[in-house]
């Protein structure tokens, strides 16, 4: 492993390494291109990438064009985590065999999946390679929603937004169900780390990825992804959106070790109302009718729900 | 090489998955990634036991279906190594979408393909459904008629597919159970010439590589899509000569010949027989007989499903009169895929046989030396006549009453 990299301010990390280049076609005010840069700046490593069919794929390879300036694969929607795995296990092999010399450095194994190639279609392939304890890491750029098709839900949409196959409309308050606890899910899979992170908190969001990069092992990262096109804000209010969803709670972000030890790495000094996060995004705007305001409600129950559970955890270290 | 080195008799009693085991063991694979199901389990069975007492030292993955074992050896192939798993039927199936993803990639992977019927209802013998599943999946496929040729088919996809004109990955199938799982003399190559003649795996566009960063998948629209599936399609049909200059190079090395198209008793055959798999040996048994009766009976296989050899399938039935095609899969509402091929190579042609269709041995029920001969017999009136003297196809074997189909 390479020396870990040392973040000295936002300006110079963001061009600190050309690995993942400007000219993809996402959406202006993408989350996805912040966090994956990031992710790729973390480490002076070299890696091995693959994505899942989604939006960040579709909008970064494009034949014949690149945005990626490392080894890259993309294979389908379900299985980016396999081929990952399958990668990190030649590279074992081929270090036993001596045709890799030892003295050559590791390099890091990255998947990213959106939440419909992780939450949904790609879970059994996520769970596989975690059992079998790969080195590798999985990012799952979580804009709940599956952006690439046009707006459907998944099992990842929070209870309460409207969707395309999920709408809200004279008798439904859109999703009825509540997001999958997809971290605890890893966490419980015995993966040595696991973490939430969001773009806005970049700093937290660094050191939890060169955290994963030093693990050996399967590394769980849920990256919460604010999407300008489903969530329906402006483009130049993305880390405005991250912003109230980590304020509020909503998306908490913490890390689990070992599937143990339990660390909330960022307490909002200013804790925002559930409302304030909803109000912000037109995906909930409906929840505001008067019929529908009892989802705010046990909205806001569930946040302080876990947000204490989260809390009792880190203090009882189990 | 951390390996020990195993010591095989010249001749050795194997079924036909300790072949594909043994060919993945001298071939040296560097990532094997299985998922098991009847009846191709024991190819990886037995990899293990190789694993498990030093006799390979790549990696094997048991991974949680037969899509990610397609998964991983697509992201290990890419990774630059050589890679290969094993499957049959409904396994087949749920890697399918993977197969296109691999061949599209140009990455090439080996596939053993134990051929065994797909469900509903549910039946783990043999028949080629899945065969005929990854018919346009873009994979060079090889059908053995036994173990001996399961062993030399399975090493020698490992040159084909890696050979730098060709870049694609091969299934070499063979019939579940009937070959799979049939103890046979088999006569194996000593490791290292076995290993010689694939020669060592030459790194093309590797994700390891990091001088040279490469992107693999990419997505294209009509821009492009149509120029790669062109390409793709000429690298498959580019392979045949390349395939009949290994199968050469093989003979030198062990006397065993294998051709685009095999034949017994063709050159002046009047009747004759395509099908593929171990039907082929019954076959020749029944023409053989027959030929002590004075009746000109030749039987005929291509060795390739894919990239299908029509040309040199053409030229061998120039002479012949009437011929049955042997489909061994249901054929949903239309001919068998077989015969659809056979006849694609035959229309336009001079001098085309009679051609008639057979559907048997669906979920692994047998055919008989007898019954090939009663198919013989069919074939001389059919000769005699000039014409068909029944029905295209037939559902040979099936219980109740005859079920014929499609008349001109």
């Amino acid at each position: 492993m390479g020396d870990q990299k040392v973040i000295k301010n936002l300006k110079t990390f963001s061009t600190s390494a050309e690995r993942f280049e400007g000219s993809h076609v996402l959406c202006p005010g993408c989350a996805h291109s912040i966090i994956v840069r990031e992710v790729l700046n973390a480490t002076n490593d070299n890696l091995v990438v693959s994505a899942a069919t989604g939006c960040l794929e579709v909008c970064t390879a494009i034949y014949p064009h690149t945005s990626w300036d490392c080894s890259w694969i993309h294979i389908g929607f379900e299985n980016a985590s396999t081929a990952i795995a399958g990668a990190e296990a030649m590279n074992k092999a081929l270090r036993n065999k001596g045709r890799i010399s030892a003295d050559t450095p590791q390099p890091k194994f990255v998947a990213f999946g959106g939440d419909g190639a992780t939450y949904d279609i790609g879970f059994q392939w996520i769970s596989g390679c975690f059992e079998r304890g790969h080195d590798m890491m999985y990012v799952c750029l979580d804009n709940e929603v599956y952006a690439n098709t046009g707006g459907q839900r998944s099992s990842s949409t929070p209870i309460g937004a409207s969707t395309t196959t999920a709408p809200a409309g004279s008798t439904s308050y859109g999703e009825k169900q509540v997001k999958k606890d997809m971290l605890q899910i890893m966490a419980a899979h015995g993966s040595p780390y696991v973490a939430q992170v969001a773009p806005n908190k970049w700093k937290d969001m660094v050191k939890k990825i060169q955290t994963g990069f030093a693990t050996k092992g399967p590394v769980f990262i849920n990256a919460m992804s604010a999407c300008t096109t489903e969530w329906k804000f402006q483009p130049h209010q993305t880390i405005e959106a991250s912003d109230l969803a980590v304020d509020s709670l909503v998306f908490p972000l913490y890390e689990i070790v070992n599937g143990t030890e339990l660390n909330i790495t960022y307490r909002p000094k200013n804790i925002v109302p559930v409302r304030d996060y909803l109000a912000f995004q037109p995906r909930f705007k409906h929840l505001f009718k008067p019929e529908n305001e009892h989802i705010i409600e046990e909205w806001q129950k569930r946040v302080n729900e876990k947000w204490e559970y989260l809390q009792r955890r880190e203090e009882a270290r189990v | 090489m951390n390996r020990k080195e195993m010591e095989l008799n010249s001749v050795e009693v194997w079924d036909g998955n300790t072949c594909n085991a043994q060919a993945f063991r001298q071939a040296s694979v560097d990532v094997v990634a299985a998922y098991p199901i009847t009846p191709s389990t024991n190819t990886v069975e037995n990899y293990a036991t190789f694993h498990a007492n030093g006799y390979v030292d790549g990696e094997f993955i048991m991974v949680e279906s037969e899509h990610a074992a397609m998964s991983a050896c697509v992201g290990a192939a890419a990774a630059g190594g050589r890679v290969a798993t094993a499957t049959s039927s409904q396994g087949c199936a749920l890697m399918v979408e993977v197969l296109y993803q691999c061949a599209g990639m140009r990455l090439p992977a080996v596939l053993c393909l134990v051929n065994r019927a797909l469900a509903a209802p549910l039946n783990v013998n043999g028949d080629h459904s899945d065969m005929y599943l990854t018919r346009d999946a873009g994979w060079i496929q090889l059908d053995s008629f036994n173990a001996q040729e399961a062993y030399d088919l399975t090493l020698m996809s490992f040159k084909i597919g890696e050979h730098k004109d060709v870049r694609l990955p091969v299934i070499s199938n063979q019939d579940g159970f009937l070959t799979s799982h049939t103890a046979q003399t088999v006569r194996p190559l000593p490791d290292k010439v076995a290993y010689d003649f694939i020669g060592d795996y030459v790194q093309v566009n590797a994700m390891l590589d990091f001088s040279k960063p490469v992107t693999h998948g990419v997505q294209t629209e009509h821009d492009w899509h149509f120029e790669h599936k062109a390409k793709q399609h000429a690298a498959l049909q580019g392979a045949l000569p390349i395939v009949e200059e290994i199968f050469k190079e093989f003979k030198k090395l062990t006397g065993r010949e294998y051709n685009l198209v095999e034949t017994h008793k063709m050159d002046d055959a009047e009747v004759a027989i395509v099908c593929l798999g171990t039907t082929y040996e019954t076959a020749t048994i029944a023409a053989d007989e027959l030929r002590e009766q004075g009746i000109k009976a030749g039987v005929i296989a291509p060795r390739l499903f894919r990239p299908f050899p029509l040309v040199q399938l053409a030229q061998k039935l120039q002479n012949v009169k009437a011929l049955a095609c042997m489909d061994r899969s249901a054929p949903g509402g239309t001919v068998g895929a077989l015969y659809n091929e056979v006849a694609g190579a035959l229309f336009n042609t001079p001098a085309r046989p009679v051609l008639r269709n057979l559907i048997y041995g669906l979920g692994g029920r047998d055919i008989t030396v007898n019954e090939l001969k009663e198919i013989f017999t069919d074939l001389q009136n059919d000769a005699k006549n000039g014409k068909l003297t029944g029905k295209i196809q037939r559902l040979h074997g099936v219980r109740g009453p005859e079920l014929s189909f499609y008349e001109l």
